[in-house]
């Protein structure tokens, strides 16, 4: 199953549809560091609200998503993780690090607009 | 349960001796009746209970016991116990008591076995035998009863607690606090994060000032409830505040090196709502400073 990445303005939104396997994972991690260098994207938003799960390995690969996001010149923010899945990921142990994360898709681009905007690399 | 019944009527002899036995307690109900109340009002059990309580309930349990003598069945003895400890337990009565009546009710009617069967030594053993395992069965029944139905109340009061305790209220537009009050297990750590969690969500709230002013001990264990709770919240996109460490707490916490370094501190709640106000972009200034300020 792939998932779709959409382009919004300076930032990119991957919206995932459904339940994904590792190399689902892996793909989109891919795709989104490839295409934050072709459309020269200052963010990416990833909405993991369908997902009901999260395991050690989503969690890995959504914080090598974001460390190479930011290689790239860009930022990351996770949004829509429902609260059982917050409860679940803490009690493991898996805590997205140092990853940025929103309430939804519309706090997600909030923050990134205001992030971008303080950085202070000129807008377009 | 397996009733008493079967094990009793098995064996015919003790079974007629059992009859003989119940026919004596019923022919002497009222001289023993007034005997065992006389014994529980002298070792000063039961002294939440006038002594016209006592008598009636007396007169209830002996009828009572009586019968399981005489049925071997413990059920109507259960209930009526169930009843008894719903009554009995509001007006702080103790455990020791009600097992002291008990066996002050075993301890009168053995006395008056022993006294009506002194003569035939031989009689007076079958009747004993047939006597205290159902004596016994009828004390373990009710102190059970009563053991059980305390449990159930400490249990109800537990809940009521917990659910009165973990109130989350939103004090702005995207700004919840979570006052704690009371000690925090993992199960209660646990309900907290999921309403703490669940209110970030329905408030759509940015900020969330968690205080714990009302716990009175924090160690290991709770504190990592805490981090818990406060690294979930960062996941649904809030931040969270903790605020109200006393000077023991945060004694302790540096002592045993609770790391809390994920978590963003301030002294007391004041200070935590204002911090919260200047996350969020809000300005709070007294109405009549501002007008001062407008007129010069």
């Amino acid at each position: 199953m792939l998932v779709p990445i959409l382009k919004q303005g300076d930032f990119l939104i991957a919206s995932i549809q459904s339940s994904l396997t590792d190399a689902d994972l892996l793909q989109l991690r891919d795709d989104l560091v490839e295409q934050v260098g072709r459309y020269r994207s200052r963010g990416v938003i990833v909405d993991v609200t369908v997902l009901d799960v999260m395991d050690s390995f989503a969690v890995r690969t959504l914080s090598t998503l974001a460390q190479m996001v930011t290689l790239r010149g860009a930022e990351t923010v996770i949004v829509g993780i429902q609260p059982e899945v917050a409860f679940a990921m803490v009690q493991l142990g898996l805590t997205l690090g140092a990853v940025a994360t929103a309430l939804d898709l519309e706090e997600g681009l909030a923050y990134l607009r205001q992030r971008t905007k303080r950085s202070g690399r000129g807008g377009r | 349960m397996k009733p008493a019944g079967t094990e009793l009527g098995s064996m015919e002899p003790t079974a007629g001796v059992l009859s003989e036995l119940v026919s004596h307690l019923r022919r002497n109900r009222t001289q023993l009746r007034e005997e065992w109340v006389r014994r529980i009002t002298e070792s000063r059990l039961l002294i939440a209970m006038t002594k016209e309580e006592i008598f009636a309930e007396a007169t209830s349990v002996f009828d009572n016991y009586v019968e399981v003598l005489e049925t071997g069945s413990v059920e109507a003895l259960q209930a009526y116990a169930r009843n008894l400890s719903e009554r009995i337990i509001p007006r702080g009565v103790d455990t020791p008591e009600v097992l002291g009546i008990v066996l002050l009710l075993r301890d009168v009617l053995a006395r008056s076995l022993f006294e009506k069967y002194q003569a035939d030594f031989s009689l007076l053993n079958r009747v004993l035998d047939a006597y205290e395992p159902a004596a016994n069965r009828i004390a373990t029944t009710v102190a059970v009863g009563f053991v059980q139905e305390r449990e159930r109340v400490i249990r109800q009061q537990q809940e009521a607690i917990r659910e009165l305790s973990t109130p989350v209220l939103q004090v702005r537009e995207r700004l919840l606090i979570l006052p704690i009050i009371g000690v925090v297990d993992s199960e209660r750590a646990r309900q907290l994060t999921e309403q703490l969690l669940r209110g970030v969500r329905s408030n759509r709230a940015k900020v969330v000032v968690m205080d714990i002013t009302g716990v009175p001990s924090v160690d290991a264990t709770v504190a990592n409830h805490l981090v818990q709770t406060v690294e979930a919240s960062r996941l649904l996109g809030a931040t969270v505040i903790v605020t109200g460490l006393s000077p023991e707490i945060a004694q302790t916490l540096v002592t045993i090196g609770v790391d809390l370094t994920k978590m963003n501190t301030v002294g007391d709640l004041q200070g935590g709502i204002e911090e919260a106000e200047r996350v969020l972009g809000y300005k709070v200034s007294s109405v009549r400073e501002a007008t001062v300020s407008d007129e010069s």
